[in-house]
This record gives structure tokens, C-alpha cells and sequence, in this order.
């Protein structure tokens, strides 16, 4: 995966594969405490003692549920480059929630890049699913929440083009404003959980 | 805080009435985006944007674009299942902006499956 936002997109397709009738996205990035988080939270069916323990093994797959394979080991990988981590909770039953955590300005953290490219992704993909969307980046907000915009659309196809560019259009500031990392960030400064 | 403005879908709630929602299985062509990991990795989100954006410019009211799971043959990766009414399904591999768009217009749109790209024909479904 090139950038952030295509691992996000990968880990969001999994909940919707543990049949997630809703996703909750939440990305924080604080660069004054050097530390980018990313947790998506599902309402899906959750895994057991057993699965968890083995659902960053790369070579643990069960292709009828779909719900393990490279997806998470690639995004552990990403953020232990970055000198993070990824913490995974979850219950049979009562959902899942992923947590990435990146040391932001560490030279091989990954961009977060196009964020709102991947959410009109998931949404034209899974339009039967709700995604609640909230983002601080540096006190940059921008919050989005499906199950609002389908009320007001009142049975229009959220996938409807024009509504998709409205979503997107939320997130063109903010691409313009992150080209990347700010310069003379802690080296050396503790992630915070 | 950057938020969409109810104004703005009210807008187009308003400039759709009377469509018929696509969901419902009226729809004439469906596109379905494999978007497992490797899909992913392979560029499979580029595949979905360029069809959005085609869907988009085209105005087309009768093709349905949606995702799903790894189809198992993720070196071939990206992939796509087009179905057009009428027509046996057709999975196509080795997916870019260039070979999609070709197919959006012949199959898609014009209803004449890109065999060049396709991996086999007759015989496909959707995961």
C-alpha cells in the first residue's frame, strides 16, 4: 500500500465482510505530540479470544469469512515503520475496533493522502452501509456522517455522483493544506496513546 | 469544521425527483470493483474513481457500481465484473484508468465486452 488512506480503505472493506451495518472512522493527528491515529470501529460480528490472537498472522486466512489475511499484518507493518503500533479490540457479538498509531513525522510514516477519495470509495461500493466519518488533523475538523445525508436525501441513491462530489469536496482543503510532514516535529518524542 | 450542507443535498434531492433509485434493481449494467487487499494494492480504488468519474461526466442513469472481496486470483489484480443486461457476465484483470475507461464506453456503455482484456467469458459471477 502506497499511502494511509489505502490501508484505510482495505481495513473498512474487512468490517464490511464481518457484516458491519455500521463503520465508525476517527483519524487524529496532533503533530505538537507527534502522533497520527486511525481507529475504525464495526458493529460487526466481532471475533473470538482465538481469532484475535491470530488475526495479525499473515498466513492465517480463512477465505469463507474473509475477515483475516494481509490486510491488518500490512497495516501493523506500516506502523511499526513508523515507530507505532496497532491495537485491535474485539468481541464475538459486539464489533471490532482497530487502532493505528503513527510517530507522524517519522521519516517512514506513510502519507495519509487521499481520505476522502477512499471514503466516496466505500460508500459507492457498500451504499447499504453507514459510515460516521470524523477527522481532526491539527484542528482541521471535518466530521461526515452517512446516515445524516441519507435522511436528507430521503431514498436518492447516496451514490448518486453529485452527492459524491459533495463528499469529496469536504476533504479538498485539507489535501491541499497536508502535503506531508511539518519540518522540526520531536524526533524523539513519545507517542502518547 | 468542515461539513456537507443540507442545503446542498436538499439541492440535489430536489433536481432527482421523479428518478428512480438504481438500487432498487432497475438498473441496466452493473460494475462490481474487486476490492480485496490485494485489489487494493494492485490500484483497484484508481479503477473505482476513474468509473465514478466516467459514471459521473456521462450522466448515466442505468449502471450501478459497487465492491467486493478478493476473487482469489489476486496476481490478476485489478479486477472487474461487468454485467450488462442481456449479456453474460465478463471479468476483466490487469485493470488501469486506460483499459477501464475502454471498457466503460464498448461493454458498459455500448454493450460489446473488451475481450482483449477479459480473462475468460461465459461462465463468471460476482463474489
Amino acid at each position: 500500500m502506497e499511502d494511509l488512506s489505502l490501508h484505510l480503505l482495505d481495513i473498512v472493506e474487512n468490517t464490511t465482510a464481518a457484516g458491519a451495518t455500521l463503520v465508525e472512522i476517527y483519524v487524529r493527528q496532533d503533530s505538537e505530540k507527534n502522533r497520527l491515529s486511525i481507529t475504525v470501529r464495526d458493529n460487526g460480528r466481532g471475533m473470538d479470544l482465538d481469532m484475535l490472537a491470530r488475526v495479525r498472522d499473515p498466513f492465517t486466512t480463512t477465505r469463507t469469512t474473509r475477515r483475516v489475511g494481509l490486510g491488518i499484518p500490512l497495516l501493523e507493518q506500516a506502523c511499526h515503520e513508523a515507530e507505532g503500533h496497532l491495537d485491535i479490540m474485539s468481541e464475538p457479538g459486539s464489533g471490532t475496533e482497530v487502532t493505528a498509531i503513527f510517530r507522524v513525522n517519522h521519516i517512514d510514516c506513510k502519507p495519509l493522502a487521499d481520505i476522502g477519495l477512499t471514503l466516496v470509495t466505500l460508500i459507492a461500493g457498500n451504499p447499504d452501509i453507514d459510515f460516521k466519518y470524523e477527522s481532526n488533523i491539527d484542528g482541521d475538523k471535518i466530521t461526515m456522517d452517512t446516515r445524516e445525508i441519507k435522511t436528507e436525501l430521503d431514498g436518492i441513491d447516496i451514490a448518486d455522483p453529485e452527492v459524491l462530489a459533495l463528499i469529496r469536496n469536504l476533504f479538498q482543503k485539507r489535501r491541499v493544506n497536508s502535503s506531508r510532514h511539518t519540518a522540526g516535529g520531536q524526533i524523539n518524542g513519545e507517542i502518547e496513546d | 469544521m468542515a461539513k456537507l450542507k443540507i442545503e446542498d443535498l436538499r439541492r440535489i434531492k430536489e433536481s432527482k425527483k421523479g428518478t428512480v433509485n438504481l438500487r432498487e434493481g432497475v438498473y441496466r449494467a452493473k460494475v462490481t470493483v474487486h476490492m480485496g487487499t490485494c485489489g487494493i494494492a494492485a490500484g483497484a480504488r484508481t479503477v473505482m474513481n476513474t468509473l465514478m468519474t466516467a459514471i459521473g461526466e456521462k450522466k448515466t442513469d442505468d449502471v450501478i457500481l459497487t465492491s467486493s472481496g478478493c476473487a482469489g486470483l489476486c496476481s490478476q489484480e485489478p479486477m472487474m465484473t461487468v454485467e450488462v443486461e442481456g449479456l453474460s457476465p465478463v471479468k476483466y484483470v490487469y485493470l488501469d484508468e486506460e483499459k477501464t475507461m475502454k471498457i466503460f464506453r464498448e461493454h458498459v456503455i455500448g454493450g460489446k465486452p473488451v475481450a482483449e482484456y477479459a480473462i475468460t467469458m461465459g461462465s463468471e459471477t460476482t463474489y
